[in-house]
């Protein structure tokens, strides 16, 4: 009994230490944002009922810089012509009518930088005359969006322009090539010229933004899923005029980019999960035979 | 001239004996080396270290296969060859993340432990002073270690520690004690950069262990012949009590062997040890990898929080709660001062502290004290933390000038 009640002292007294140094400091360190599920209440609802038929024959206006490779539209331009044109490649189309949030895309296609929250030289133009042709163009991309997205694509579609993600093997001109080099010289032209392309394109993007955003390789371990979801839904509820803008993903929308940054950045989670019941069952067992054994030795000692 | 049985055949044990006397050296190390039978769990904190290094080397030895000392490769070869390329190797890194953590909380209980029952003096001083060498030579280990993946924090954590060495501000006496040189002579460059890395890297896997490892057979050379303390403090005669143990008065023997007897209870609390460290690596391991860590270095971004591993953290408070260069004294102060600790404390008692009146108290202020210093290390110098900061830093030592007077006061306990 004595032991246990030095076991309660000392089990005391490193919570406590543990409080401190991890809840409570964090609490200190960080202030709190509140994520509002990708509500978005700051934005009004327009209140007309988009037609997506009509918002076929507008979708022009928007073809002229994006891609929508469901429906057979190439992107004009490729992605390196692009970045000279605008710092940044304009994202393909295919998958924005299941990602964004119908209320945000609305008020997004007549005023782009401030509903972003985005900087004054965001590169997209408003680009819907109004409210009724935005609700049309966004019913029709709603239409024509696939009933599963897959991670990658969410990522690909709403972050991807902007973060390379290299354990994902992902760049912000696409994914890495598989290619093969020579094998004399052992060197891999394609490879190479690849590479300069990104290099090419993140100095523009640079330019652009202001600095080049981050690889999201490992974000998953570097910030909390808290923080993540808020810094998505609000940028500047973080980092008070930061240059990314505010990409208006739905609430499921940001659970799929979210599972894919965990792929990537913390990829033993599912065996993780699996193999811990395992050890800590075997140690159980050890422990119940070592009492066994610690029990026969002790007998008739005091 | 030492006798050879020509018949004995090669590796039985006659054999054996005759040429590595191995017999003896069971008896001598396990059999017959003697532990008071009136001890707690807290006498197997010792075990759990030694098993927690054990776990460390291991997994260490995992990820050095993979690890590669440069700044352009340091972070990706952990953070994506190891964590997901190699089969089970966020496991090694977890469990090593995991353990270079607890171990100093387990060395902080086995360290209080010892003061708590005053097993650091009346013979036991060189098992006090070879353990402090090895909180030393781990706080080094740990610093090492933690640079090695190259994230924020192994690179500002450096720039910030090896800062220390600048020594006493220019100002100060013509600043004939300010050494900026010094500090870039450890970094081998302006900054952390390559030789930065491929030192502390030299340091972690070969130089340190190696001193580690030397230190730990010097700490248990120097339990041999004090032998372990008790519970009560009692000075036990323990060849007397081993005599009665052979004779089988088992009962009524103070002592038993350290095998199988004392080892039975140990692995028993290594089980519970296990079960609590397992639970941590697989479910709960972010206290022991901080996220920071996981953004990586960027000599032209800081972050808005620089701070040590909480391990750390009492004798960084220690440091911040002054200027300069006052709080350069005291931080040096704060690390020199537990080994000087058998020689303050002036009673002649070995006893629990709850026997010891005032010592009593001293030993549960410093423990609060430290705690509280430790959560203040973590927490923003800003508004009410700073004062009460600077106030936790003065009881510290004030505490520490106070020992000796307070010891001398104190009454003898009559021995048990
Ligand atoms: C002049 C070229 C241009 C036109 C025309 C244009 N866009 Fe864009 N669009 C861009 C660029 C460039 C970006 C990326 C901007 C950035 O991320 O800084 C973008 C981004 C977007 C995004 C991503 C928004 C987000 O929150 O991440 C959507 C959705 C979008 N455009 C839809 C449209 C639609 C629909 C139209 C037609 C009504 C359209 N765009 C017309 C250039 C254009
Ligand atoms: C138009 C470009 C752009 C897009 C699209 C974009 N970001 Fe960013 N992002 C940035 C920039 C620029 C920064 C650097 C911000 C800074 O430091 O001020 C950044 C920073 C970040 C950070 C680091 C924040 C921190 O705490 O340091 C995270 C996390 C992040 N982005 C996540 C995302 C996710 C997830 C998406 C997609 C849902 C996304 N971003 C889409 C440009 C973008
Ligand atoms: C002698 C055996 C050891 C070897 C061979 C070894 C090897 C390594 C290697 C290669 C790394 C880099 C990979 C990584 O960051 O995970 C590392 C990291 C580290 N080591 Fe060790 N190590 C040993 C012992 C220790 C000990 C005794 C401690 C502390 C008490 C320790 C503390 C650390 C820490 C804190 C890190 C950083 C961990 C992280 O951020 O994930 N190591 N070690």
């Amino acid at each position: 009994m004595k032991e246990l009640k030095i076991l309660a002292v000392v089990v005391f007294f490193t919570l406590v230490t543990y409080w401190g140094v991890e809840p409570y400091a964090h609490s200190q360190m960080h202030k709190h944002v509140e994520g509002h599920d990708f509500t978005y209440q700051d934005i009004n609802a327009s209140g007309v009922k988009g037609d997506p038929a009509k918002g076929k024959n507008l979708i022009a206006a928007c073809a002229g810089c994006h891609g929508i490779k469901s429906q057979g539209m190439k992107a004009p331009m490729d992605a390196m012509g692009a970045s000279a044109a605008y710092g940044v490649n304009p994202p393909d189309l295919s998958n924005a009518g299941a990602i964004f949030d119908e209320k945000f895309l609305i008020a997004f296609l007549q005023n782009p930088a401030h509903t972003a929250k985005a900087k004054p030289n965001f590169a997209m133009p408003p680009s819907a005359a109004s409210a009724q042709d935005a609700a049309d163009i966004v019913a029709y991309l709603k239409s024509i969006a696939p009933k599963e997205v897959s991670p990658k694509e969410a990522y690909v579609t709403a972050c991807g322009r902007c973060h390379a993600n290299s354990y994902g093997k992902w760049t912000q001109i696409g994914d890495i090539p598989k290619t093969k080099g020579n094998i004399k010289t052992g060197n891999d032209v394609a490879l190479a010229q690849f590479k300069i392309n990104v290099a090419k394109y993140q100095d523009k993007l640079a330019d652009y933004m202001g600095k080049l955003p981050p690889d999201l390789k490992i974000i998953a371990r570097a910030r909390s899923k808290h923080y993540l979801e808020t810094f998505v839904e609000d940028p500047q509820s973080h980092l008070p005029g930061t240059a990314m803008p505010r990409v208006g993903l739905t609430k499921e929308g940001f659970e799929k980019v979210y599972a894919y940054l965990e792929s990537t950045g913390d990829p033993s989670k599912p065996l993780r999960e699996k193999t811990g019941p395992i050890v800590l069952g075997f140690f159980l067992i050890f422990t119940l035979l070592a009492y066994g054994w610690y029990k026969s030795q002790w007998k008739g000692l005091k | 001239m030492a006798h050879f049985d020509p018949n004995a055949r090669p590796f039985s044990k006659k054999w054996l004996n005759e040429r590595l006397a191995v017999e003896t050296l069971e008896r001598v190390l396990s059999t017959e080396y003697w532990i008071p039978k009136n001890i707690n769990f807290l006498w197997a904190m010792g075990m759990v270290l030694a098993a927690t290094f054990g776990l460390l080397v291991i997994s260490g030895i995992f990820l050095l296969m993979y690890y590669i000392p440069d700044t352009q490769k340091a972070f990706d070869s952990v953070n994506y060859t190891i964590m997901s390329q190699v089969g089970y190797g966020w496991l090694w890194r977890h469990i090593h993340g995991v353990a270079a953590s607890v171990v100093f909380l387990i060395i902080y209980i086995h360290m209080f432990t010892g003061i708590y029952y005053g097993s650091y003096k009346k013979g036991r001083e060189m098992i006090w002073i070879s353990g402090m060498l090895l909180f030393v030579t781990f706080s080094g280990e740990a610093f090492a270690g933690y640079v090695l993946p190259w994230g924020q924090m192994s690179y500002w954590a450096g720039m910030v520690i090896t800062n220390l060495f600048e020594g006493f501000s220019a100002d100060f006496m013509g600043g004939a004690l300010n050494f900026p040189g010094l500090v870039e002579w450890i970094r081998g460059d302006y900054v952390p950069g390559q030789a930065f890395i491929g030192r502390f890297f030299m340091l972690h896997v070969f130089l340190m262990p190696l001193v580690i490892i030397a230190l730990i057979v010097l700490h248990f050379g120097a339990l041999r012949i004090p032998h372990v303390n008790n519970q009560d403090g009692e000075e036990i005669d323990f060849e007397a009590e081993a005599e009665k143990w052979k004779a089988g008065h088992r009962k009524e023997s103070k002592v038993i062997p350290f095998k199988p007897v004392f080892l039975s209870k140990d692995v028993f609390v290594l089980g519970i040890y296990f079960l609590f460290f397992f639970y941590l690596v697989f479910y709960h391991f972010e206290f022991a990898m901080d996220p920071v860590n996981f953004d990586p270095a960027d000599g032209l971004k800081t972050p808005p929080h620089i701070y040590p591993e909480w391990y750390f953290l009492w004798s960084y408070e220690v440091l911040r709660a002054f200027s300069k260069n006052p709080g350069l004294v005291w931080f040096g102060f704060a690390q020199v001062i537990f080994f000087l600790l058998p020689f303050l404390d002036r009673s002649p008692n070995v006893a629990p502290a709850s026997r010891r009146g005032p010592f009593k108290i001293w030993f549960w202020l410093l423990l609060i004290d430290m705690i509280g210093l430790t959560i203040l290390g973590k927490l923003p110098p800003v508004g009410i933390f700073t004062p009460i900061g600077t106030t936790f830093a003065y009881i510290f030592i004030a505490l520490w000038f106070a020992l000796p007077f307070i010891t001398k006061m104190e009454k003898p306990v009559g021995g048990k």
